[in-house]
């Protein structure tokens, strides 16, 4: 858990970042978005002492993020930036095993744990490991990347744009990733970001950030529904906004009795995709089937386009 | 031209250059006709091969204790709590590089004497210059999202120093090193005029008594020497740039 409490820092007296406060539950994703100059990223770094706050206190876990010196925090959290910044002069698998390192693991537990990072990324250790950042894709550098940044099993990963510099199919591609190691280590994850698209899909929660003051903390689902002012409105995007909500929501909990021709929708696809496909297609409804194959009924235009609007 | 060429030519060089310092003797009937009265072709006062080896000693030691003291003051003024010298630590370097090596001599020798020593003074003086620049250009601009990754993976400052920021900066100190050696070689030979034991020795006598092929032996070994070294030195920055992935310059 972090706990972000009366956050505040100033640059010459101007306010980056103001009197921030919000709570990010353990295992969950918090999203922050905002302009550039907003303050996201500074508040990012304050979680991890990269920079140091004017005012206001974090605690991690309960303690005090002033309690251990800054380089010692900072081994016990995960930290991903924009552009991945891996060492150059660095193999693949001594990029991964920094962190551990830098802890005094021993050599066959920090192998063990890069050859398992790799092996998750789909990155043949045997092929990737001894080869230099350079030698790989843009794709493949952010993934190490990413998997430096978790070598060190931290319970808090702090990730700024992570996914700012790849193409748009490697980026959904790492969102997933992302999403499924999330759920598989339990991480505790602050990701920020101006992408408020990557945010709805991302976050359990999303503050949204303007001029060093946070507007609104929220889920998703109620930033969408209930901007709390014309600022948030406009990230939100007013043409994108049933979309967006749509996005939010599985095929599964629209289902209407009933059954329509034509090929099934999987009951874990979105409401955004079902629709998508009952428009494209010009049918009225579409038949639904479970993780099993087995039909659960049937989506329609009318029922989704209900869900199009907050309730 | 065809790759293994440049290779080729500068083996034959070596070979030429040690086969040449071991017994000249053998390459006297080339050099007889550049001299006069029967005077001696080959230096006579002394061993070509001692003179180059305490040639090539004058240099290593110059440019060690430059690199040492040019790289100490590059990380020093470029760390927070030094930032403050960093103009003064530039004109000292400066002035080193302003002031002539044959001053630097006459200076040197009413106060450490006659001798290597004030060779040594003035080769280190004049080396601290390139190496210091290129230090410092290299360790103020080391990609930032690479130190900000290593900063956020909790490496304290030294060790960032020692395990980001110096080998990222190998390259291009390394190219300051490489002009540091090739003008301290050079520059050497002048230190001959005060009685260092150099190659210089050679030039020297040829030109007082007027015997160009001592000139000409003596001039040639040192740029031999020269390229050899300057070429040597680049493979290696190649190399370590190539392994950054980085283009040599």
């Amino acid at each position: 858990m972090i706990e972000i409490e009366g956050i505040t820092k100033r640059y010459n007296g101007t306010a980056v970042v103001d009197d921030v406060s919000m709570i990010v539950e353990p295992r969950t994703i918090a999203v922050i978005v905002g302009t550039s100059g907003s303050g996201k990223t500074t508040l990012l770094r304050m979680i991890n002492r990269l920079v140091e706050p004017t005012a206001g206190v974090i605690k991690l876990d309960g303690a005090d993020n002033r309690s251990l010196p800054g380089y010692q925090l900072r081994r016990s959290i995960g930290y991903a930036i924009q552009g991945h910044g891996l060492f150059p002069h660095r193999t693949v698998a001594q990029n991964i095993g920094t962190v551990p390192l830098l802890l005094g693991w021993d050599k066959d537990r920090i192998k063990a744990r890069v050859e398992e990072l790799m092996t998750l990324y789909q990155l043949d250790p045997q092929a990737y490991g001894p080869r230099y950042p350079h030698e790989l894709s843009g794709g493949q550098q952010q993934r190490v990347g990413v998997a430096r940044a978790l070598a060190a099993e931290p319970n808090v990963l702090l990730m700024d744009e992570p996914f700012g510099a790849l193409d748009p199919i490697i980026r959904t591609k790492a969102q997933e990733d992302l999403l499924a190691i999330q759920k598989r280590f339990g991480t505790t994850i602050v990701l920020v970001t101006h992408d408020m698209e990557e945010a709805v899909h991302m976050g359990d929660k999303i503050a949204v950030m303007d001029a060093g003051k946070l507007l609104q903390y929220a889920r998703p689902a109620e930033i969408l529904a209930r901007p709390a002012n014309g600022f948030v409105e406009t990230l939100v995007g007013s043409s994108e906004r049933p979309f967006r909500l749509l996005s939010l929501g599985r095929v599964r909990d629209a289902v209407e009795p009933g059954g329509a021709e034509g090929e099934a929708i999987p009951g874990d696809a979105s409401q955004r995709d079902a629709l998508a496909e009952l428009l494209w297609t010009g049918r009225p409804a579409l038949p639904v089937k479970g993780a099993d194959g087995k039909p659960l009924g049937r989506v329609t235009v009318e029922g989704l386009v209900k869900r199009a609007r907050p309730a | 031209m065809r790759a293994w060429l440049p290779a080729l030519l500068r083996l034959a060089l070596l070979v030429l250059l040690v086969v040449f310092i071991a017994s000249p003797g053998w390459f006297e009937p080339l050099l007889r006709p550049l001299t006069e009265n029967g005077a001696p072709a080959i230096y006579n006062q002394g061993s070509l091969l001692t003179l180059t080896l305490l040639h090539l000693r004058t240099v290593l030691v110059a440019t060690v204790a430059a690199t040492i003291v040019a790289v100490a003051l590059a990380i020093l003024v470029t760390r927070p709590a030094g930032a403050e010298f960093l103009p003064l630590s530039r004109s000292l370097v400066n002035i080193g590089q302003t002031f002539p090596p044959v001053a630097v001599l006459a200076l040197a020798v009413p106060a450490v004497g006659f001798g290597e020593k004030p060779t040594l003074i003035a080769l280190f003086l004049y080396g601290l210059l390139p190496i210091f620049e290129n230090a410092l250009t290299a360790l103020t601009t080391l990609p930032g999202n690479v130190m900000e990754a290593a900063r956020g993976a909790g490496m304290t400052g030294w060790q960032r120093l020692m395990k980001v920021e110096l080998p990222l900066s190998a390259p291009v100190i390394l190219g300051g090193i490489r002009l540091s050696v090739v003008i301290s070689l050079a520059t050497a030979t002048i230190g001959s005029t005060v009685a260092a034991k150099t190659l210089g020795e050679v030039i020297i006598a040829g030109l007082i008594s007027n015997n160009l092929a001592f000139v000409l032996q003596g001039g040639l070994i040192v740029a031999a020497l020269a390229v050899l070294i300057y070429d040597g030195l680049s493979a290696i920055e190649r190399y370590a740039a190539r392994r950054m992935g980085r283009e040599a310059e």
